[in-house]
Protein backbone atom coordinates (compact mmCIF):
# COMPACT_ATOMS: atom_id res chain seq x y z
CA UNK A 1 0.00 0.00 0.00
CA UNK A 2 3.27 2.19 0.87
CA UNK A 3 4.31 1.65 -2.55
CA UNK A 4 1.19 3.80 -4.49
CA UNK A 5 2.97 7.02 -1.78
CA UNK A 6 6.24 6.44 -4.41
CA UNK A 7 6.46 9.96 -6.01
CA UNK A 8 6.93 8.19 -9.04
CA UNK A 9 3.53 6.51 -8.97
CA UNK A 10 1.92 9.67 -7.75
CA UNK A 11 3.34 12.17 -10.34
CA UNK A 12 1.87 9.87 -12.99
CA UNK A 13 -1.56 11.25 -12.00
CA UNK A 14 -0.55 14.18 -10.63
CA UNK A 15 0.56 15.84 -14.06
CA UNK A 16 -2.00 14.86 -15.70
CA UNK A 17 -5.49 15.49 -13.46
CA UNK A 18 -5.02 19.45 -13.17
CA UNK A 19 -6.53 20.27 -16.29
CA UNK A 20 -9.35 18.16 -15.65
CA UNK A 21 -9.77 19.37 -12.10
CA UNK A 22 -9.54 22.87 -13.40
CA UNK A 23 -12.20 22.33 -16.12
CA UNK A 24 -14.41 21.10 -13.47
CA UNK A 25 -13.78 23.15 -10.83
CA UNK A 26 -15.09 25.69 -12.99
CA UNK A 27 -18.17 24.39 -13.57
CA UNK A 28 -19.09 23.77 -10.56
CA UNK A 29 -17.99 26.53 -8.67
CA UNK A 30 -20.09 28.54 -11.42
CA UNK A 31 -22.95 26.83 -10.42
CA UNK A 32 -22.17 26.71 -6.90
CA UNK A 33 -21.81 30.81 -7.53
CA UNK A 34 -25.60 31.22 -9.31
CA UNK A 35 -26.89 29.82 -6.48
CA UNK A 36 -25.20 31.38 -4.07
CA UNK A 37 -25.51 35.03 -4.70
CA UNK A 38 -29.15 34.83 -7.00
CA UNK A 39 -31.01 31.80 -6.70
CA UNK A 40 -30.53 30.78 -2.85
CA UNK A 41 -33.50 32.70 -0.60
CA UNK A 42 -32.51 35.50 2.13
CA UNK A 43 -32.32 34.76 5.29
CA UNK A 44 -35.71 35.99 7.22
CA UNK A 45 -33.31 37.70 10.17
CA UNK A 46 -29.89 37.83 8.03
CA UNK A 47 -31.46 39.23 4.72
CA UNK A 48 -29.23 38.79 1.63
CA UNK A 49 -26.14 39.14 4.13
CA UNK A 50 -26.76 35.06 4.68
CA UNK A 51 -24.95 34.65 1.36
CA UNK A 52 -21.61 35.14 2.82
CA UNK A 53 -21.87 31.66 4.35
CA UNK A 54 -21.48 30.01 0.76
CA UNK A 55 -17.79 31.49 0.64
CA UNK A 56 -17.07 31.50 4.68
CA UNK A 57 -18.43 28.01 5.57
CA UNK A 58 -16.55 25.61 2.98
CA UNK A 59 -13.55 28.04 3.40
CA UNK A 60 -13.53 27.17 7.45
CA UNK A 61 -14.36 23.55 6.86
CA UNK A 62 -11.64 23.32 4.35
CA UNK A 63 -8.83 24.58 6.26
CA UNK A 64 -9.97 22.36 9.92
CA UNK A 65 -9.82 19.48 7.32
CA UNK A 66 -6.68 20.33 5.13
CA UNK A 67 -4.55 20.60 8.77
CA UNK A 68 -6.16 17.26 10.10
CA UNK A 69 -4.64 15.79 7.34
CA UNK A 70 -1.27 17.79 7.33
CA UNK A 71 -1.62 16.16 11.26
CA UNK A 72 -2.66 12.50 10.16
CA UNK A 73 0.32 12.70 7.53
CA UNK A 74 2.87 14.21 10.01
CA UNK A 75 2.35 11.19 12.26
CA UNK A 76 1.94 8.48 9.48
CA UNK A 77 5.65 9.93 8.69
CA UNK A 78 7.05 8.73 12.30
CA UNK A 79 5.56 5.80 11.50
CA UNK A 80 6.43 4.81 8.76
CA UNK A 81 9.56 6.67 7.70
CA UNK A 82 8.11 7.75 4.17
CA UNK A 83 9.33 11.29 3.39
CA UNK A 84 6.88 11.32 0.97
CA UNK A 85 4.31 11.91 3.32
CA UNK A 86 5.73 15.45 4.77
CA UNK A 87 6.10 16.45 0.83
CA UNK A 88 2.22 15.93 0.44
CA UNK A 89 1.24 17.97 3.54
CA UNK A 90 3.65 20.78 2.49
CA UNK A 91 1.67 20.80 -0.66
CA UNK A 92 -1.80 21.08 1.51
CA UNK A 93 -0.17 23.73 3.57
CA UNK A 94 -0.96 27.08 1.70
CA UNK A 95 -4.14 25.94 0.72
CA UNK A 96 -5.16 25.01 3.89
CA UNK A 97 -3.64 28.33 4.86
CA UNK A 98 -5.26 30.55 2.52
CA UNK A 99 -8.88 28.86 3.14
CA UNK A 100 -7.60 30.29 7.19
CA UNK A 101 -7.50 33.64 5.91
CA UNK A 102 -10.73 33.47 3.47
CA UNK A 103 -12.61 32.12 6.96
CA UNK A 104 -11.34 34.90 9.17
CA UNK A 105 -11.94 38.09 6.42
CA UNK A 106 -15.28 36.78 5.44
CA UNK A 107 -16.11 35.91 9.00
CA UNK A 108 -15.36 39.64 9.72
CA UNK A 109 -16.94 41.09 7.27
CA UNK A 110 -20.00 39.36 8.11
CA UNK A 111 -19.83 40.16 11.57
CA UNK A 112 -20.40 43.38 11.04
CA UNK A 113 -24.07 43.33 10.10
CA UNK A 114 -25.03 40.68 11.98
CA UNK A 115 -23.15 41.39 15.31
CA UNK A 116 -22.18 45.19 14.63
CA UNK A 117 -18.36 44.56 14.57
CA UNK A 118 -16.24 43.17 12.29
CA UNK A 119 -13.96 41.47 15.55
CA UNK A 120 -14.82 39.64 18.83
CA UNK A 121 -11.99 38.16 20.94
CA UNK A 122 -14.56 35.07 20.78
CA UNK A 123 -13.84 31.43 21.22
CA UNK A 124 -15.04 30.67 17.77
CA UNK A 125 -12.91 33.20 16.49
CA UNK A 126 -9.62 33.61 18.27
CA UNK A 127 -9.36 29.79 18.28
CA UNK A 128 -9.59 30.23 13.83
CA UNK A 129 -6.77 32.79 13.97
CA UNK A 130 -4.99 30.38 15.99
CA UNK A 131 -5.08 28.10 13.48
CA UNK A 132 -4.22 30.38 10.67
CA UNK A 133 -1.13 31.11 12.54
CA UNK A 134 -0.10 27.05 13.34
CA UNK A 135 -0.50 27.53 9.46
CA UNK A 136 1.85 30.02 9.01
CA UNK A 137 4.66 28.78 11.18
CA UNK A 138 4.05 25.43 9.08
CA UNK A 139 5.06 27.25 5.78
CA UNK A 140 7.93 29.69 7.43
CA UNK A 141 9.82 26.31 8.83
CA UNK A 142 9.64 25.10 5.77
CA UNK A 143 11.38 28.04 4.34
CA UNK A 144 13.25 29.04 7.44
CA UNK A 145 15.06 25.65 7.83
CA UNK A 146 17.43 23.85 4.67
CA UNK A 147 18.02 20.68 7.05
CA UNK A 148 15.86 18.33 5.44
CA UNK A 149 15.48 15.94 8.23
CA UNK A 150 15.46 19.12 10.50
CA UNK A 151 12.48 20.72 8.55
CA UNK A 152 10.38 17.68 8.37
CA UNK A 153 10.88 16.90 12.34
CA UNK A 154 9.61 20.69 13.09
CA UNK A 155 7.21 21.12 10.76
CA UNK A 156 5.34 17.79 11.98
CA UNK A 157 5.91 18.94 15.22
CA UNK A 158 4.28 22.21 14.71
CA UNK A 159 0.84 20.33 12.68
CA UNK A 160 0.94 17.42 15.93
CA UNK A 161 0.18 20.60 18.06
CA UNK A 162 -1.25 22.63 16.23
CA UNK A 163 -4.09 19.36 16.07
CA UNK A 164 -4.74 20.24 19.96
CA UNK A 165 -6.91 23.38 18.27
CA UNK A 166 -8.79 21.64 16.06
CA UNK A 167 -11.55 20.22 18.49
CA UNK A 168 -11.76 23.66 20.42
CA UNK A 169 -12.23 25.53 17.17
CA UNK A 170 -15.01 23.00 16.40
CA UNK A 171 -16.59 22.98 20.02
CA UNK A 172 -15.94 26.14 21.11
CA UNK A 173 -19.41 27.13 20.15
CA UNK A 174 -20.75 24.34 22.68
CA UNK A 175 -18.00 24.91 25.43
CA UNK A 176 -18.40 28.73 25.65
CA UNK A 177 -21.01 31.67 25.33
CA UNK A 178 -20.16 33.15 21.98
CA UNK A 179 -21.22 35.40 19.89
CA UNK A 180 -20.95 32.95 16.79
CA UNK A 181 -23.59 30.63 16.53
CA UNK A 182 -23.33 26.95 17.37
CA UNK A 183 -23.35 23.91 14.12
CA UNK A 184 -26.55 24.24 11.92
CA UNK A 185 -25.27 21.66 9.97
CA UNK A 186 -24.60 18.02 11.47
CA UNK A 187 -23.27 14.67 10.79
CA UNK A 188 -24.77 12.64 13.63
CA UNK A 189 -28.14 14.28 14.05
CA UNK A 190 -30.46 16.28 12.07
CA UNK A 191 -29.37 19.56 9.98
CA UNK A 192 -31.12 22.35 11.47
CA UNK A 193 -30.49 24.02 7.81
CA UNK A 194 -33.14 24.24 5.09
CA UNK A 195 -32.65 22.29 1.65
CA UNK A 196 -32.48 25.81 -0.18
CA UNK A 197 -29.75 26.61 1.69
CA UNK A 198 -28.03 23.40 2.25
CA UNK A 199 -27.60 22.46 -1.46
CA UNK A 200 -25.97 25.93 -2.48
CA UNK A 201 -23.56 25.44 0.35
CA UNK A 202 -22.94 21.93 -0.50
CA UNK A 203 -22.37 22.71 -4.21
CA UNK A 204 -19.39 25.56 -3.03
CA UNK A 205 -18.27 23.09 -0.83
CA UNK A 206 -17.71 21.06 -3.88
CA UNK A 207 -15.70 23.78 -5.86
CA UNK A 208 -13.91 25.16 -3.03
CA UNK A 209 -12.37 20.82 -2.32
CA UNK A 210 -11.98 21.04 -6.25
CA UNK A 211 -9.92 24.09 -5.62
CA UNK A 212 -7.69 22.30 -3.33
CA UNK A 213 -7.30 19.23 -5.55
CA UNK A 214 -5.84 21.39 -8.18
CA UNK A 215 -3.63 23.76 -6.25
CA UNK A 216 -2.48 20.82 -4.24
CA UNK A 217 -1.83 18.51 -7.61
CA UNK A 218 -0.13 21.70 -9.08
CA UNK A 219 2.11 22.07 -5.65
CA UNK A 220 3.18 18.43 -5.38
CA UNK A 221 4.21 18.61 -9.04
CA UNK A 222 6.06 21.68 -8.09
CA UNK A 223 7.79 20.31 -4.62
CA UNK A 224 8.87 17.00 -7.13
CA UNK A 225 10.54 18.46 -9.60
CA UNK A 226 12.76 21.13 -7.54
CA UNK A 227 13.68 18.04 -5.65
CA UNK A 228 14.95 16.55 -8.99
CA UNK A 229 16.41 19.84 -10.23
CA UNK A 230 18.63 19.70 -6.79
CA UNK A 231 19.20 15.46 -7.81
CA UNK A 232 20.41 17.07 -11.48
CA UNK A 233 22.87 19.60 -9.54
CA UNK A 234 24.27 16.52 -7.23
CA UNK A 235 25.33 15.00 -11.08
CA UNK B 1 -33.55 45.44 -11.29
CA UNK B 2 -29.65 45.24 -11.35
CA UNK B 3 -29.46 47.75 -8.53
CA UNK B 4 -31.85 45.70 -6.55
CA UNK B 5 -28.95 42.41 -7.20
CA UNK B 6 -26.39 45.11 -6.77
CA UNK B 7 -27.62 46.81 -3.62
CA UNK B 8 -29.34 43.74 -2.06
CA UNK B 9 -31.55 45.41 0.71
CA UNK B 10 -28.30 47.30 1.71
CA UNK B 11 -26.43 44.32 2.51
CA UNK B 12 -24.18 44.42 -1.09
CA UNK B 13 -21.54 46.55 0.89
CA UNK B 14 -20.64 43.07 2.61
CA UNK B 15 -21.49 40.15 0.28
CA UNK B 16 -19.42 41.18 -2.90
CA UNK B 17 -16.52 42.31 -1.26
CA UNK B 18 -16.50 38.85 0.66
CA UNK B 19 -17.31 37.10 -2.57
CA UNK B 20 -14.76 39.29 -4.74
CA UNK B 21 -12.15 38.55 -2.04
CA UNK B 22 -12.71 34.79 -1.71
CA UNK B 23 -12.47 34.97 -5.69
CA UNK B 24 -9.00 37.26 -6.26
CA UNK B 25 -7.94 34.94 -3.54
CA UNK B 26 -8.01 31.86 -5.42
CA UNK B 27 -6.95 33.59 -8.65
CA UNK B 28 -3.96 34.72 -6.88
CA UNK B 29 -2.76 31.48 -5.45
CA UNK B 30 -3.84 29.74 -8.42
CA UNK B 31 -1.37 32.46 -10.47
CA UNK B 32 1.27 31.88 -8.04
CA UNK B 33 1.46 28.26 -7.75
CA UNK B 34 1.55 28.05 -11.36
CA UNK B 35 4.35 30.40 -11.63
CA UNK B 36 6.32 28.54 -9.31
CA UNK B 37 5.40 25.30 -11.64
CA UNK B 38 6.33 26.52 -14.73
CA UNK B 39 9.26 27.65 -13.09
CA UNK B 40 10.80 24.51 -11.58
CA UNK B 41 9.89 22.88 -15.17
CA UNK B 42 11.89 25.45 -16.94
CA UNK B 43 14.76 25.19 -14.66
CA UNK B 44 14.36 21.38 -15.35
CA UNK B 45 14.58 21.78 -18.77
CA UNK B 46 17.61 23.88 -19.02
CA UNK B 47 19.51 21.41 -16.48
CA UNK B 48 18.47 18.45 -18.75
CA UNK B 49 19.74 20.25 -21.81
CA UNK B 50 23.06 21.12 -20.56
CA UNK B 51 24.05 17.02 -19.66
CA UNK B 52 26.74 15.22 -21.10
CA UNK B 53 26.07 11.70 -22.69
CA UNK B 54 27.12 9.72 -19.76
CA UNK B 55 24.63 12.03 -16.93
CA UNK B 56 21.56 11.95 -19.35
CA UNK B 57 21.78 7.70 -19.16
CA UNK B 58 21.74 7.82 -15.75
CA UNK B 59 19.00 10.75 -15.43
CA UNK B 60 16.86 9.20 -17.95
CA UNK B 61 16.91 5.64 -16.38
CA UNK B 62 14.91 7.22 -13.59
CA UNK B 63 11.11 6.68 -14.29
CA UNK B 64 10.58 9.93 -12.36
CA UNK B 65 12.42 11.72 -14.59
CA UNK B 66 11.29 10.59 -17.82
CA UNK B 67 7.72 11.48 -16.82
CA UNK B 68 8.46 15.00 -15.36
CA UNK B 69 10.11 15.24 -19.64
CA UNK B 70 6.86 13.87 -21.21
CA UNK B 71 4.60 16.27 -19.20
CA UNK B 72 6.54 19.11 -19.75
CA UNK B 73 6.88 18.35 -23.47
CA UNK B 74 3.11 17.51 -24.10
CA UNK B 75 2.51 20.89 -21.72
CA UNK B 76 0.76 23.61 -24.14
CA UNK B 77 1.97 26.42 -21.74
Amino acid sequence: MLKSFEPNKIFKITSKAPKYVLFLFIIVLSIGLMEALFLSPEDYKQSHSVRIMYVHVPSAWLSLGIFSVITLLSIGMFIFKNKNFSLIAKSLAPIGFLFSIIALVTGAIWGKPTWGTWWAWDARITSMLILALFYLMYLLAWKIFDNQDKVIKITSFIAILGFINIPIIKFSVDWWSTLHQSSSVKILSKTSIHSSMLIPLAIMTAAFTLFSILIFLMKYNTELIKIKNKGLDRL
Amino acid sequence: MINEIFSMNGYGLYVWPAFIFTLISFASLFLITKLQLLKEKRKFTDKFGSLDSEKLKIVESQQTNRRILEDILSSKI
